[in-house]
């Protein structure tokens, strides 16, 4: 058998490992006139082809990331800059800049926390959890686990269009007369549970909550599709222990997604009935506005215990779609085996796990019983240990490789380069005796950012650069791309690393001004030097979107099917897959998803479809 | 104008990146892929090893630049008794990570460099190691183990509740929309009972008058406080979530409507203690823009913050914190008068208007003289 395989030219191997072993489904008979994309509307719109919708999830994602951070832009120069006039800008932002009889412009406080509050909204949600994980559980569920498509294609496709209804919910708030939601992206009651409250709680925050109740509708239903995909529709031969860190990742994620995201739907409609109907989930004994309310028995911490129940686990249904991509693109570009891949697989459980026990780690100073910190504190700091593996692990891939070093590895290492110096802060909030003085300052904020947004965002840039070739047939332009990494990475670091110093020194986080107090007056430097590293650093942001439009139609062709050389299965389908990914048969697999062994013909990996040779033992 | 230049600037910058674009696809095809890549692998390598550098020399160079804002360090250290132990596992937190961040930073970069591709190699095939990651399962774990117990063993002593036995002082901090409201419990040592619906211009904290407790409270417009006392904070709000933050303190509880909520702490160091610490760093000797005639150090207070974003006046809740020896403290607080006696007395508010409270004499004057109007009570 070994001989006959050996002969066939490379260029057709995987085509010939698929016809002489693959398994045939008769898709192809049954899907005459391919009804999924017969004409522009069912193939660019309501697509069910679950590459489609990948790319309507990225392109969606990209067009809020840069919304949110625009956004972050203008509410940075109010703080850096606050001596500089803003009248400039007032053509677009309107009536939410003042500018007095010297024709001096000032952001509006209103608006400054409607900023606030609408970029962490858009980027955790639009971008991080759809645009990140949305893209690439469709893009690579399927292709990299054999199937035709999603278990649910119509789903799927409601899916996308539920997060575009809950984006356009979202972007209608920024028109309406009292403004966004401005209570933050916790959207604590009693705040955001009384209009008179605050300008953005009457109107904003019920298109707020319209828009995260429909996003939550979103991941429901991509997340019910994933689950159901990975376990039933993986092809033959490809065991649970046989599948590559990405498809474990968005698995692991779609589990946790499932079982947190309705808790907050079950805040929210709580809530909604504290706005609407007079009842007092949240509420007790409010004087506001001169006048006393009914509402009496009622605890705001029951909200924030209900937020954090998902707020928690979201960090983590953010990070771990960008660990599972960041193994991958490591693996294949370092051309070894991820290093301890069940262990990676193990640890990846262990932080699902322990995201759910972990919530109240946000609420230390909330009020809730100093005691229940013993318990959460433990916990959370357990999570540094699967963490750290995970860690090692990724550096551990690196020894000893032969790195190839382009867009996407670059995006890899920054992505580790990144957890480490995001997580390492984590110990310190974790730590309740800490989080005393450190919580709600910049301290947090420069966390956070690092842990999930930035190193979020490398994880996601690392996948576009590594998987553009399979969704367009053509490469993303490298030198544009490592200009991109560069750029992203020291401005990265130049923009939140600053921050931790703010923090220490106890600076208050979600200041419209720092000017009040003085103890956080000392920073006007910093928070200049803050200002403008964020200003460079979105200018690196549209090199990519340049890089990714202009591949999309003339970047350079991709003309092998395996560019990469990797082994996992998403590589033998055609460059360009059409709906169903594989022309005829489906690929069955013989092997787990890193075989780097060195090979006599001078390959150094071997694809998963190829079979054992007659002496060799199956790793998994 | 401004808007056209910086339409200007992106545009320019879009074509510059698509010509830079055009310039290298063409290089590399006069070059071939293998050895474009071979060469790109050799330049990458370098870079990450210069960053690895820079970056590291950065974050020293930065952290010991602002050493004198970190907690513990320089002028900035803890005014409070408690705030030593937090101090404590800040900087062994500190130093645990700084040794992990260091190591696996340059690990991380170093290997990135040491094994950069080139055609001619091939990757060593290690795919596992029990006894390696036994290793860095084991010393995380320890190394939490003894962060965990010393910051629980601290925490929990810092966030005890007074003992039943305990000496101290207690007085009530309300958050409202935008400022905090300072009680004091007078004489008799207690807060009165509060009731949310009595609130109303002239009682602004709601407190029932028919409480004898209410009769000697005291409002302030800043917090004085003794050195060396054991003080337990009432925090309270009256609108939305509010948080109690004494940077200097560290001190930070949220206010909760409907949930009093408490810290306990004690001051250490008196405003001119700390006044005089600070004179002694470069950064502080420098005029207060808003006071030129004097140094930031003279002009220095203690102050409250809220930590919990509460609407758009959020970021102006400021309040003093005077910390004076107890001597002063006493003077202070005698020369405070009651809020119910000097602004409730015998108006329409007072259930016992126009009677005689227990232990007065004279309705027509009562002990405490009328006309000194206090100046703090109500906003």
């Amino acid at each position: 058998m070994a001989n006959v395989v050996t002969k066939t030219s490379e260029l057709d191997r995987s085509d010939f490992l698929i016809q002489e072993f693959g398994y045939d489904d008769h898709f192809h008979d049954h899907h005459h006139g391919d009804k999924y994309q017969s004409n522009f509307i069912s193939t660019y719109i309501f697509s069910q082809d679950h590459k489609m919708i990948a790319k309507q999830f990225l392109i969606t994602g990209m067009i809020w990331a840069i919304i949110g951070a625009a956004m972050s832009l203008i509410f940075r120069m109010q703080l850096g800059f606050p001596e500089e006039s803003m009248a400039w800008i007032k053509p677009l932002l309107g009536k939410w800049i003042t500018v007095n009889a010297e024709g001096f412009g000032t952001l509006s406080q209103d608006f400054y926390y409607s900023l606030v509050t609408l970029h962490g909204t858009i980027i955790v949600f639009f971008v991080l959890t759809a645009g990140l994980s949305g893209t690439f559980s469709n893009l690579l569920i399927p292709l990299q686990i054999g199937a035709r498509d999603m278990a649910s294609p119509f789903l799927n496709m409601l899916s996308y269009w539920f997060f575009f209804l809950a984006g356009a919910v979202m972007l209608s708030s920024l028109f309406v007369s009292t403004g966004p939601f401005s209570g933050g992206w916790v959207a604590y009651p009693p705040l955001s549970a009384l209009p008179q409250a605050s300008m953005g709680s009457g109107v904003g925050m019920t298109l707020w909550l319209v828009s995260l109740v429909l996003f939550v509708v979103s991941v429901l239903l991509g997340g019910i599709n994933y689950i159901t995909t990975v376990l039933n529709l993986r092809t033959k031969g490809m065991g649970m222990w046989r599948m590559p860190l990405t498809i474990w990742s968005f698995f692991l994620t779609a589990i946790i997604g499932l079982l947190s995201f309705p808790v907050l739907a079950s805040g929210f409609f709580l809530l909604m009935l504290d706005r609407g109907l007079g009842t007092s989930f949240y509420l007790s004994e409010i004087f506001i506005n001169g006048q006393v309310l009914d509402q009496v028995g009622g605890s705001p911490i029951l909200y924030q215990h209900l937020f954090w129940f998902l707020g928690h686990p979201e960090v983590y249904i953010i990070i771990l779609p960008a660990m599972g991509l960041t193994s991958e693109v490591l693996s294949v570009h370092s051309r070894k085996p991820i290093f301890g891949y069940k262990a990676m697989v193990y640890s990846m459980m262990a932080i699902g796990f322990l995201s759910f026990i972990v919530w109240a780690h946000h609420m230390f100073m909330s009020g809730v019983n100093p005691f229940i910190a013993n318990f959460f504190v433990i916990f959370t700091l357990i999570i540094a240990v699967p963490s750290a593996v995970k860690v090692f692990n990724w550096i551990t891939t690196l020894y000893g490789g032969n790195i190839r070093f382009n867009s996407a590895s670059m995006y890899a290492i920054g992505f580790v380069s990144m957890f480490i110096s995001g997580g390492l802060t984590g110990i310190f909030l974790g730590n309740s005796a800490i989080d005393i003085q450190m919580h709600d300052t910049y301290f947090v904020v420069a966390h956070f950012h690092i842990v999930m947004g930035v190193a979020a965002f490398f994880g996601m840039f690392a996948g576009v650069y590594h998987w553009f070739p399979k969704m367009y047939g053509r490469f993303m332009n490298e030198t544009l791309g490592k200009i991109h990494f560069w750029g992203t990475l020291v401005g990265a670091y130049a923009v939140f690393g600053p921050m931790h110093y703010l923090g220490v020194a106890g600076v208050a986080r979600r200041y419209y001004s720092f000017d009040v107090f003085q103890a956080f007056g000392h920073f006007d430097g910093m928070n200049k030097f803050i200002t403008i590293a964020a200003i460079v650093t979105f200018v690196f942001q549209i090199i990519f979107v340049v890089n990714f439009f202009y591949s999309i139609w003339r970047g350079k062709k991709v003309t092998t099917k395996n560019p990469w050389q990797a082994p996992t299965l998403e590589w033998t389908t055609p460059i360009r897959p059409g709906h169903g990914n594989w022309p005829g048969k489906l690929p069955t697999v013989q092997r787990w998803a890193y075989d780097y062994y060195s090979d006599e013909e001078g390959k150094d990996f071997t694809e998963q479809i190829e079979p054992l040779k007659d002496d060799e033992k199956s790793v998994h | 104008m401004t808007g056209l230049l910086i339409i200007l600037c992106f545009a320019l910058i879009v074509i510059i990146a698509l010509q830079i674009g055009k310039v290298t696809d063409i290089t590399n095809k006069i070059k071939g892929e293998v050895e474009a890549q071979n060469s790109t692998n050799r330049r990458v390598g370098v870079y990450f090893l210069i960053f690895m550098v820079v970056f590291l020399i950065a974050s020293f160079a930065s952290a010991i630049y602002y050493r004198n804002y970190m907690l513990g360090f320089g002028p900035h250290e803890s005014a409070s008794e408690h705030g030593g132990s937090l101090d404590f596992i800040f900087k062994l937190t500190l130093w645990v990570t700084l040794i992990v961040f260091v190591l696996t930073q340059i690990a991380l970069f170093y290997f990135a460099f040491r094994y950069r591709g080139n055609s001619g190699r091939k990757a060593m095939f290690f795919s596992h190691d029990t006894k390696l990651e036994v290793i860095w399962t084991g010393v995380p774990a320890v190394a939490m183990a003894l962060l965990v117990i010393g910051g629980l063993d601290a925490w929990n002593e810092v966030m005890a509740d007074v003992g039943p036995d305990e000496e101290y002082m207690e007085f009530e901090a309300t958050g409202y929309q935008f400022a905090w409201a300072l009680r004091y419990p007078g004489e008799d040592g207690k807060l009165g009972e509060r009731d949310y619906t009595m609130i109303n211009g002239s009682n602004p904290l709601g407190q029932d008058w028919t409480d004898e407790a209410n009769w000697d409270d005291i409002h302030v417009n800043e917090i004085v406080l003794p050195v060396g006392k054991k003080v337990r904070v009432r925090i309270t709000a009256r609108d939305v979530l509010h948080s109690f933050f004494l940077p200097h303190f560290r001190v930070k509880m949220d206010a909760v409507p409907g949930m009093p909520t408490y810290f306990v702490f004690t001051p250490s160091k008196t405003t001119a203690e700390y006044r005089a610490q600070l004179s002694q760093y470069p950064e502080y000797q420098k005029p207060d823009p808003n006071d030129p005639e004097k140094q930031l150090w003279e002009t220095f207070d203690y102050e409250l913050a809220c930590a919990e974003l509460c609407g758009n006046g959020h970021f102006s809740m400021r309040k003093v914190v005077k910390i004076v020896k107890q001597e002063e403290y006493d003077k202070w607080l005698a020369e405070q008068k009651s809020y119910y006696l000097t602004a409730i007395r015998n108006t329409d508010q007072d259930p016992f208007n126009g009677e005689l409270l227990p232990g007065e004499t004279a309705p027509e004057e009562p002990v405490v003289e009328e006309e000194n109007e206090t100046e703090t009570g109500g906003e």
